[in-house]
């Protein structure tokens, strides 16, 4: 092999691979140790962007375009819709609960990165042929890929629309839900609810008796503890709840005292009033 | 002729089969069957008897071969049979008395219900015995041999409510077990050396097997002969073995089933001969049983226990006799056929005395009984004349014999020693013989009430006794007394019979070879020492028992006396060392087992047990913890390739 | 600069990506990291094929992408079916082979 001993970058790539290279390990470990899945999404999506740029650092222009567009694009949304439908502000709890895991994960990654890059520092990968000859050979990068993927990799490249056709199709049948009798009526709803003696009038709103108007706030009952019907059941499954009860008991025994003050305070006066006309 | 040898074991088969199987209606007539047949097999005996007699002495034996048994390659097996003089001997010695006891049983178990099974195991007895004798080879003998202690086993304990009996029969099953286990091994033993166990190659070929393989097979031999002989140290069954009825007592324990051991011993002379170590062992075995159970027949009060000692005793002579080889063979086989007649005999009149005694048994409570039943009493003084070698009967004719082959033995000390113990043994017979004559027909009547049935045990079955009422001897109908005389004839005859012109010697000899025996002391003086020694045994007895009252209950005794009451403590001798030590050995067995085997075993399972719960632990269903242990190996997988890299 | 270093650096990525399968519990941020680790795979093709100066590597890299979305598709698909069922998105809950 025509080696070229001290193969190096540009002072820009250079510039740009320390810079972004330490954004795109902080985006990782962030990603690892955030508490809420919508963060580390955030943070994967960002790690993500960089390394499409240095892909096209990399003289890999199609792919960079494709990591942004693909991943980032598509991919990382469809992680968000997925996180939206489990619960956005759900945070993990990042307590360990099997006994000696993060031990074992620590001393596995240690180990993993130290013989990776043992392995690479080992490795003769010193030198770099770059990819000018390679990109310009077919008059580009992405005809230089088609020309490939269209010959030599035809085969795989087909095979690859049947893993996606069948992945599309898997994916469907892990979500659809067959409907083995038609949907009931709004009549049929509601004679059940009569047969059954459940609650005929529409659940009460939320927040309704509360001081703050919003969806996740269950409404107080008369005598101000809250009411879990007032909130919606998607909400109320994720225990994502907001609690005032306790400022409105507390806010209530607080006029409660206030009153009893006033009232005995009069009761007193009365008495004392009564006792002194007796004599 | 040679088809007639299957028809002797046949009949006999062919009545146990039917009278077992037949159910109750053959009650009424089974008995007669049953003796009919064992005549059947009498008259069949005689014919081939008299047809041997019309041969030549070599030419006399008779083999039939019936069919292959277990035919497997290297492994043959027949049924087949052997008739020679000396099978010939046994067989009517077997069928003449068999038939005997045959009728005396009518009359004795005639108000017993299973009569009718009675006859069955009779003859289911005789078949198995003839066939012992019939066999022409070790195995089949082996088949008889074995039938025969089932059949003894099912007739000693005939009377199985009676938990004395049962025990017995139990006991002599077990004992016997020892010494089958002997013949088996013995058979094994055969089989490897000679590669066949049929009676004419082995017996044939010992001269080119070594002396220590035919020691071995002849002392498990003699181990066989023991337990059914009833031979120190296997004796212990016989004496309790007369819990059976009497009749029973008569055929199997005294005149045939017995002796089979010294058949066996006889019929594997050319081993013996062969193998000196052995034939002393036999020898020593007959002289101590000779004594021992002479010794145990003094001190018996029970008339059947006393004769069944003399039986032990007897067939010491006769094993001591079969030890001394080629001088002695003709003489066992001649005292067991005399013995065959007198002891029968005997036995059979001890029943008939207790059948008239309202089935008493102790012989201090009779006395004075020889006006009651005089023909008891002849037949029964026959025998007792013929049994301690009174000059010209029976008994004399052959145990002088075995005197002077003792003697014979060798030149030196042997010789003193064998014939002195043989000698001492026709004295002491002479005395426990005159004990028992004296104390059941002279005297003075010592009869008690009879026994409450539920105080003694003893008591047979379908005998009408009322509790307390006194005995009222009478003579016993004729189907018993006519066994008894024709017994009592054979007692006095057979013996001069044989020994005229060495009758009986020249007989057997192509059989079991002779030689004259040379005795350290000269036969005239022998003669003369055996009748010496005979008339202080009886004299003294006559002093003991004759001059002075006899107490009803037995005094205490000397230590010797209760020791022979006790049969020389050889029960207790079998419980300390064989008992208690079995026991031991279970338990220390049991304590390896619980600790040793189960702790390896348990301790194998609890060990797979707690891995398997600690590996369980790794199976904990986190996906996580997969993980791990997938990266860890996955690490440990480029750790090696970069180590193999770097070599 | 060595372009090694971009070697370096997805090395580090995958490790990180690895550990953060093997401490998180919630199956979506496992899946994430997943996906940090097959980026970091492809980073490092698109580094060979800038080495050894042809097209393969890059290609190889094309169809990780590929496969990483057919499996995102599965995947999520089967966290939506298990939150459905179990109410949760933990890959600690799912421990039992039944429901």
């Amino acid at each position: 092999m025509s080696t070229l001993a001290a193969y190096t970058t540009s002072a820009g790539e250079a510039v740009q691979f320390w810079v972004l290279g330490t954004i795109a390990v902080i985006g990782a470990l962030c990603t690892i140790l955030m508490k809420r899945a919508v963060h580390s999404a955030l943070c994967l999506a960002g790690t993500m962007i960089i390394l499409a740029v240095f892909y096209l650092a990399n003289g890999a222009y199609f792919l960079g375009v494709v990591q942004i567009v693909v991943y980032t694009g598509a991919i990382m949304m469809l992680f968000l819709f997925v996180v939206m439908l489990v619960g956005v502000t759900a945070a993990d709890s990042l307590k360990e609960t099997l006994k000696g895991q993060r031990w074992l994960a620590a001393a596995c990654g240690l180990g993993f990165g130290i013989l990776l890059i043992a392995g690479i520092g080992n490795a003769s990968v010193k030198n770099f042929n770059g990819l000018d000859a390679a990109n310009s050979a077919n008059g580009g990068n992405v005809e230089g890929l088609a020309a490939l993927l269209f010959t030599k990799y035809v085969f795989a490249f087909e095979i690859t629309g049947a893993l996606l056709i069948t992945a599309a199709v898997g994916a469907m049948v892990l979500t659809h839900r067959e409907r083995t009798e038609p949907a009931r009526t709004q009549r049929e709803l509601s004679e059940q609810r009569v047969r059954e003696g459940k609650h005929l009038p529409p659940l009460p709103a939320p927040g309704v008796y509360a001081r703050h108007n919003a969806v996740d706030i269950p409404g107080l009952l008369p005598d101000g503890t809250p009411s879990e019907l007032t909130v919606n059941r998607t909400l109320r499954r994720r225990g994502q709840i907001r609690d005032v009860s306790t400022e409105a008991l507390n806010d209530l025994k607080a006029l409660e005292q206030r009153s009893e003050e006033r009232l005995g305070r009069d009761r007193d006066e009365h008495d004392r009033d009564g006792q002194e006309a007796k004599r | 002729m040679e088809n007639l040898i299957a028809l002797l074991v046949a009949a006999p088969l062919l009545g146990a089969a039917v009278l077992l199987c037949g159910g109750r209606r053959l009650d009424r007539t089974g008995h007669w069957l049953g003796t009919l047949l064992a005549a059947a097999s009498f008259v069949i005996g005689a014919v081939l008897f008299a047809d041997m007699l019309g041969k030549g002495a070599e030419e006399r034996a008779l083999h039939q071969r019936l069919f292959s048994w277990v035919p497997v390659e290297g492994f043959q097996a027949d049924i087949a049979f052997q008739l020679d003089q000396l099978s010939m001997t046994f067989v009517l010695l077997i069928t003449g008395v068999g038939t005997l006891i045959h009728i005396y049983s009518i009359g004795y178990m005639e108000h017993d219900e299973r009569r009718r099974r009675f006859f069955g195991y009779l003859n289911l007895f005789l078949a198995a015995m003839l066939l012992l004798v019939l066999a022409d080879n070790y195995l089949l003998l082996y088949m008889g041999w074995e039938g025969v202690g089932l059949a003894s086993y099912l007739l000693i304990g005939f009377w199985q409510h009676k938990p004395s009996a049962a025990t017995a029969a139990k006991k002599a099953f077990l004992v016997n077990r020892v010494g089958d286990m002997g013949l088996s091994i013995a058979i094994m033993l055969m089989f490897t050396t000679f590669g066949t166990f049929a009676f004419g190659p082995v017996l044939e070929s010992t001269s080119d097997t070594s002396e220590g393989m035919l020691t071995a097979i002849g002392l498990m031999l003699l181990l066989a002969a023991c337990g059914k002989s009833a031979q120190v140290p296997l004796q212990s069954w016989l004496g309790d073995a007369m819990e059976g009825p009497t009749p029973v007592s008569a055929l199997i324990h005294a005149a045939t089933m017995v002796t089979a051991g010294v058949y066996l011993i006889v019929r594997s002379g050319a081993i013996f001969n062969a193998a000196p170590d052995a034939q002393l062992a036999v020898v020593i075995v007959g002289a101590v049983t000779l004594l021992f159970g002479a010794i145990v027949g003094c001190a018996k009060d029970d008339i059947k226990k006393a004769l069944a000692g003399s039986t032990m005793s007897q067939i010491g002579y006769m094993i001591l006799a079969a030890g001394l080889g080629p001088i002695g063979y003709a003489f066992a086989i001649m005292h067991l056929v005399t013995h065959g007649f007198f002891k029968a005999g005997l036995f059979l009149g001890a029943g008939s005395v207790m059948h008239g005694m309202n089935d008493e048994v102790d012989m201090r409570k009779y006395g004075g009984l020889r006006t009651y039943m005089p023909i008891t009493f002849v037949t029964f003084g026959l025998g007792y004349l013929a049994i301690i070698g009174f000059p010209g009967l029976s008994g004399f004719w052959s145990k002088d014999k075995i005197i002077e082959a003792a003697f014979a033995y060798d030149d030196g000390i042997r010789g003193w020693i064998f014939g002195g113990v043989a000698l001492l043994g026709a004295g002491i017979t002479a005395f426990y013989m005159t004990r028992v004559m004296i104390l059941t027909f002279f005297g003075e009547k010592r009869w008690q009430p009879a026994p409450d049935p539920d105080r003694t045990a003893s008591v047979e079955p379908g005998v009408d006794v009322t509790p307390g009422e006194m005995p009222h001897p009478h003579e016993s109908p004729r189907s018993m007394t006519i066994p008894m005389i024709v017994l009592a004839f054979g007692s006095v005859f057979a013996g001069g019979l044989f020994s005229l012109n060495e009758a009986f010697v020249t007989w057997l000899e192509p059989v079991t070879q002779f030689e004259h025996p040379h005795p350290v002391i000269s036969v005239p003086a022998i003669t003369a020492s055996t009748v010496v020694v005979l008339l202080i045994g009886v004299a003294i007895a006559w002093v003991m028992y004759g001059r002075r009252p006899v107490p009803v209950t037995a005094p205490r005794g000397s230590l010797l006396t209760r020791a022979a009451r006790r049969d020389l403590l050889q029960d207790d001798f079998n419980h300390v060392v064989l008992v208690r030590g079995g026991e031991h050995l279970t338990r220390s067995l049991v304590y390896v087992d619980h600790t040793l085997v189960d702790g390896v075993v348990n301790g194998t399972a609890a060990s797979f047990g707690g891995l398997s719960g600690r590996l369980r632990k790794l199976q904990n269903g986190y996906a996580r913890s997969y993980a791990v242990s997938m990266f860890g190996g996955t690490a440990i997988l480029i750790a090696a390739t970069l180590l193999m890299r770097g070599v | 600069m060595n372009p090694v270093n971009y070697l370096y650096l997805a090395a580090l990525l995958f490790t990180i990506g690895a550990a953060g399968v093997l401490i998180r519990r919630n199956a979506i941020v496992v899946f994430m990291c997943i996906e940090l680790m097959l980026n970091a795979c492809n980073l490092a093709f698109v580094a060979f094929s800038r080495m050894h100066g042809n097209l393969d590597g890059q290609i190889i890299a094309f169809f990780t992408m590929v496969v990483a979305a057919a499996e995102v598709v599965v995947g999520l698909a089967i966290i939506v079916s298990l939150f459905r069922s179990r109410h949760s998105a933990s890959v600690d809950d799912a421990s039992l082979m039944k429901l």
